[in-house]
């Protein structure tokens, strides 16, 4: 039952209790408790809103930064990883495979603050070797959301 | 000039559901909980495996009977689904969806003059295309106390020297009824016994809510016996595609084959280039389709429940067959006022033959929200009466 909860609250997290119990065939009880342990237990880690900042005036720009990082003895990626999640400006933070070791997305106001908060910030930090940053300029899809070009299809009104 | 006409086509009544179509069509901003068919677009990895195949200039014909590629899927899939092993090279056919091979297989088996049972209600096609094969449909009306079921006592009073062909429809459109495998047990005893063939459409075996899809073709001495029909346009959203296909005991096969050769060709080849994808790849998005099908039908029971609408619950497909006759209208009459007063578009249940007098087919084919505005009018709708 929890993996088809969080399935249906992934998609919508305004989703009612009563509503839930009537497509899940539960009790609205067992649902909210079901929910308020999977809150305990961090697995429902928050309720946040999907937003396309984009078709408002405020500005905001995303960057992803790569960072190559000397893993330290005994820690490995873990302390500076912590480290630089602890930054406010650090949206997403995540150990990759492959040509770099730490994926760090950042939200600023503008391209010159992200630039300074990431040489002033992150790249003087004893660990890291080299960042490379990247903008994103245009989001097409997040969080399983397509943000551009929707269409519309219509089915015909009575098919046997 | 001569009458340009056959005489045997023009007999066949138009289908109840066109004449509903027309009326809705009238009325643009009708909500309507009236469509056969998911609302969920197409898997895309299906959609672009399509696209390649075009690219790719996969554009001649395939095989009569399709790319043996795509039957050996459809063979590993039935094997896999419902336990039957049927032969990619002799035994399975593409079709141009389910229809098609309705429409093959009652060709191919009947003779003028053989009788072919029809339990209804049901899908709109089995009877005119009896008729188009010079059969005669014998028709059984099933009763909502047997869940829509179709029992062994009344296959038995149906049959006759005549009987040749019984046509099994489930998970059922339009009643979302279910056999368990006791139920198939006992027709299939009768269907052995009588020495009848069977044409199993199992166009929704991939919608159903209590448990796995049980097969005729699966029981004992029942394979020779039957063609499975099945598709890609209900499974997999792909009713756009018409990818079906049906498959059978060889000497059937074999004349089925034939027919498809000379009416059809082959099935369109970007179709069945996108069905091996989906065959391959897609079963977590059937899965995913399943659970938010079953989601809304508990959705929707409880909103008849509420507004104090009997419905048995149905366990297939995506319809539910709710009860009207204690509102004092035909099934006619409390469609057409729906739709003139709340605006809200759902089919009588005698589209799907007479037996479905005193009920409606309410498609749960759509969003809770639209689920939600829809039902809001028919609750108003049915507090007036």
């Amino acid at each position: 039952m929890r993996e088809e909860i969080l399935r249906m609250i992934e998609k919508n997290s305004k989703i009612n209790l009563h509503d839930m119990a009537v497509m899940l065939g539960k009790d609205e009880k067992e649902i909210a408790n079901e929910i308020q342990d999977m809150e305990n237990e961090k697995i429902i880690c928050g309720y946040h809103t999907m937003i396309d900042w984009d078709k408002t005036n405020s500005e905001k720009v995303v960057a992803l930064i790569e960072l190559k990082i000397t893993p330290e003895r005994g820690e490995g990626y873990d302390k500076i990883a912590k480290r630089i999640s602890k930054f406010r400006e650090v949206s997403s933070l995540y150990l990759m495979s492959g040509a770099f070791d730490i994926a760090v997305f950042i939200e600023g106001k503008t391209m010159k603050q992200v630039a300074a908060f990431v040489s002033e910030k992150i790249a003087p930090l004893d660990t890291v070797l080299s960042t490379s940053t990247h903008f994103v300029l245009k989001k097409y899809k997040d969080h399983g959301v397509t943000m551009v070009g929707e269409e519309n299809h219509e089915r015909m009104a009575v098919t046997p | 000039m001569r009458n340009p006409l056959s005489d045997k086509v023009v007999d066949i009544k138009p289908s109840g559901i066109r004449k509903f179509f027309d009326l809705v069509s009238e009325i643009p901003d009708a909500i309507s909980l009236g469509v056969g068919e998911p609302d969920f677009d197409t898997p895309w990895r299906v959609r672009e495996e399509g696209i390649y195949s075009l690219e790719k200039g996969r554009t001649f014909y395939t095989a009569n009977a399709g790319l043996i590629e795509l039957r050996t899927e459809i063979s590993k899939y039935l094997e896999k689904k419902i336990h039957v092993s049927y032969d990619p090279a002799k035994e399975i056919v593409v079709t141009v969806g389910g229809s098609e091979g309705i429409d093959l297989a009652l060709r191919a088996m009947l003779n003028p003059g053989d009788e072919v049972i029809i339990p209804q209600p049901c899908f709109v096609s089995y009877i005119p295309c009896t008729l188009m094969a010079d059969g005669v449909p014998v028709t059984i009306p099933l009763k909502e106390e047997n869940q829509f079921r179709l029992t062994k006592e009344e296959l038995l009073a149906a049959v006759t020297d005549k009987t040749k062909v019984l046509v099994l429809s489930y998970p059922n459109n339009p009643t979302g009824a279910v056999m368990t495998k006791e139920d198939l047990e006992a027709i299939r005893d009768v269907v052995v016994e009588k020495d009848l063939f069977v044409i199993s459409d199992e166009i929704y075996s991939e919608l159903i809510y209590n448990g796995e899809h049980i097969s005729i073709a699966s029981l004992e001495g029942m394979r020779e016996r039957t063609i499975v029909i099945n598709g890609f346009s209900k499974a997999f959203a792909m009713t756009g595609w018409r990818m079906g296909y049906a498959v059978g005991p060889r000497l059937i096969m074999e004349q089925i084959t034939k027919i498809h050769q000379f009416a059809i060709m082959c099935a369109p080849t970007t179709g069945q280039y996108a069905a091996i994808e989906a065959l391959k790849n897609c079963e977590e998005d059937v899965q995913l389709m399943r659970e938010s099908y079953n989601q809304r039908r508990k959705f929707l029971l409880n909103e008849f429940e509420k507004i104090g609408m009997k419905c048995f619950e149905p366990l297939g497909a995506f319809y539910a067959f709710p009860n009207i006759t204690a509102f004092g209208l035909t099934s006619d009459e409390f469609a057409n006022r729906l739709l003139k007063e709340e605006k809200v578009a759902v089919v009588p249940g005698t589209a799907f033959g007479d037996s479905g007098e005193g009920f409606l087919r309410v498609s749960y084919a759509y969003s809770i929200e639209e689920l939600r505005n829809a039902m809001e009018r028919i609750g108003r709708f049915v507090h007036r009466l």
